[in-house]
């Protein structure tokens, strides 16, 4: 398990906004009636995308009056699953894979560049307050790795160099392209393809 | 190796293109309503002949687990969920269904949904895989805009709606329970089994929960039968795989194939060997970092498939292979596998929520050698006592490396752990510390 806190310096008030609250009423809509709160993991998703990427008290707040459901079990979904940001993470949220298969192919060269560019330690923002970097369990692209992701992009088959131009685009606010930094567009062995060759040719 | 027209994910590395178009010239969705109109009796059977079983790691046989769902359509509808919570170490290959083979998956879902009596289908797919699933999105609209899904869908006069749930990063949600939990709106924090879903599962109903590639490759198997697909493999473990081949090799590469591959095949031909050399392996994991780990010398003569492995006291799991090549450190990489467990521990039962972080915090002070000789045992000692002892198979799927390091590479601990506690030290052992106190995010 891993601890989590909400952030000391909370707002007051939380609310959805026009395009928010269309977005909420479709999703409760899928499910069943009088089951609206299964709505309640892609409500926090919104009231984070709203909210600069992060998930005030508030907001869970409003969630539970929106969804008719008590607070403490909003807070209890926010406070276990881990791609809710309970405090400030920036404009740019970085997330460096550092589990085995990306370890092994030095993902901690990843974590020295984050290290350089934006914060010694991990949660913390930048000097600009624009982004900050925590290292994070398998994001799943293990045969891209190492890797990382940006907000919602993956950024793979990175070494430090390329890190470190990626972060210095994020740093002078522009969008790094995503996918692959060794121009992979697939998950093919590179150069070494046996299979399928009479579509690769096609 | 396996012919490329024996591949059921034809499209795997996106030469086709994942729309519609593509998708039917490939064969997806061309005649759904023949193979709904044999009936679900046929559909199921011809399943259970295939001998198809689930890709998502436990191996259960699928045409046994739809057979599970009630006859009779009863007070409470029926749910169809599909698990697209692929968060295990070493496994990416669910990701490329949903964004280059959609079809086949909601094709599946159609076929599926029909044989189990839903007609609600609810896709959970792990919060990382946004922009993926995005892509899936596009494609149930596209299937949506001509009525290949809704009322009537496909013409197959059966009614169907999918959609698409978000996961928010817990690996535990992959586990089946777990993630009706989440869908539900609450932690994913595993039930109890029994009642197995098949019967009180999602907000109480019948639900039947099946792995993305087990549902992609329904559509195919139907198509050319459950002989054809029988043919592949051997015995109980027929048919072909996608497998990830990620870690020290030269091309790091998912790849269909065979069951029952030799691993050397699998690591040489695709992956292009390696780093360093055949002979610099050190040691494989073969099936996602909670199956054991296998040393070298066995590596040479394994073949890939559940039994095979099983019989080597791992397990084919999810098929995410992992090489490490002897420029690593093998204590370090399972410290790393351990500290992953020690996160991902929903928190439920006891030994499992203070086991994972013991046994991390005793194989980080291994791999540094600051561990006693007499903490070896003890540490597999801690595996035990989590094994067995949890609702969920997150108990197993945690002490399994770790037991796997000890069966295979005890030599290496002790050498480098060779301090004796009875010669006082002095050295801060910390095994009654609370973990969080530990943690260094706290």
């Amino acid at each position: 398990m891993s601890l989590r806190r909400p952030a000391k310096n909370q707002p007051e008030n939380f609310e959805f906004n026009h395009s928010s609250l269309e977005a909420a009423k479709s999703i409760v809509a899928k499910y069943p009636e009088g089951k609206q709160q299964s709505a309640v993991m892609a409500l926090l998703y919104i009231a984070q995308k709203q909210n600069d990427n992060w998930i005030p008290l508030a907001a869970m707040k409003y969630i539970a009056k929106f969804l008719n459901m008590p607070y403490i079990k909003v807070y209890e979904v926010a406070t276990f699953y881990s791609m809710y940001n309970l405090s400030p993470v920036g404009k740019y949220f970085i997330q460096v894979c550092t589990t085995t298969p990306c370890m092994i192919r030095g993902a901690n060269k990843l974590v020295e560049a984050c290290k350089e560019k934006i914060s010694e330690d991990e949660s913390v923002l930048s000097n600009d307050k624009s982004c900050s970097w925590m290292e994070v369990e398998c994001l799943g692209a293990c045969v891209n790795a190492p890797m990382m992701q940006i907000n919602d992009d993956y950024y793979e088959d990175l070494d430090k160099e390329k890190t470190l131009k990626i972060l210095d685009k994020i740093l002078n606010g522009q969008k790094p392209t995503p996918g692959s930094y060794r121009g992979r567009i697939n998950n093919e062995p590179e150069n070494n393809r046996k299979t399928l060759m009479d579509l690769k040719n096609a | 190796m396996l012919k490329d027209q024996d591949r059921i994910f034809q499209n795997l590395y996106n030469d086709l293109g994942p729309d519609l178009t593509s998708s039917q010239k490939r064969g997806d969705w061309v005649n759904t309503k023949e193979i709904t109109d044999k009936g679900r009796d046929w559909i199921i059977n011809e399943i259970k002949d295939s001998q198809l079983r689930g890709r998502g790691g436990a191996g259960f046989p699928t045409g046994l687990k739809w057979s599970f769902a009630p006859k009779e359509v009863g007070s409470r509808p029926h749910y169809l969920v599909i698990n697209g919570d692929e968060s295990e170490p070493g496994t990416c290959k669910d990701r490329d269904i949903l964004r280059f083979e959609p079809h086949k998956l909601i094709e599946g879902c159609l076929i599926a949904s029909y044989a189990i009596q839903a007609h609600v289908c609810y896709i959970y797919i792990r919060g990382e895989y946004f922009v993926d699933g995005q892509k899936l999105q596009t494609a149930i609209d596209e299937a949506y805009e001509k009525k290949l899904l809704g009322k009537n869908a496909a013409g197959t006069g059966w009614d169907l709606d999918i959609y698409i749930h978000y996961g928010a990063g817990a690996y535990i949600c992959g586990e089946e329970t777990a993630l009706l939990e989440s869908i539900e709106g609450k932690k994913g924090q595993p039930r109890l089994k029994p009642p197995f879903p098949a019967l009180i599962g999602l907000y109480g109903c019948p639900t039947i929960i099946n792995n993305v590639e087990t549902i992609a490759v329904v559509p195919t198997i139907l198509r050319r039968g459950g002989k054809w697909f029988a043919s592949l493999g051997r015995e109980k473990n027929t048919g072909t795989k996608i497998f990830c081949i990620s870690g020290n090799v030269n091309n790091p590469c998912n790849v269909e194939e065979e069951m029952n591959i030799p691993l050397k095949e699998l690591i040489e031909v695709h992956a292009g060997g390696v780093i360093g050399g055949w002979d610099n392996l050190q040691a494989v994991i073969p099936g996602g970092s909670s199956m054991p780990l296998i040393p070298k010398e066995k590596c040479e003569t394994l073949t890939m498939d559940f039994d095979s492995l099983m019989a080597e006291k791992s397990g084919l799991g999810t098929a995410g292979v992992v090489v490490i090549n002897k420029d690593q450190d093998i204590i370090k990489c399972m410290a790393r596998i351990a500290r992953f467990y020690k996160h991902e521990s929903c928190g439920q039962c006891t030994p499992c929520r203070e086991g994972s972080g013991w046994m991390w915090r005793m194989l980080e002070r291994m791999a540094k050698g600051e561990a006693s000789k007499d903490e070896i045992d003890m540490l597999g000692d801690v595996t035990k006592q989590i094994e067995g002892h949890t609702i969920c198979a997150f108990g197993e799927g945690s002490s399994w490396p770790v037991q796997g390091l000890l069966r295979h590479f005890k030599d290496e601990i002790k050498k480098r752990n060779k301090f004796d506690p009875i010669v006082k030290e002095n050295k801060n052992i910390p095994y009654l510390v609370d973990q969080h106190l530990l943690d260094k995010n706290a």
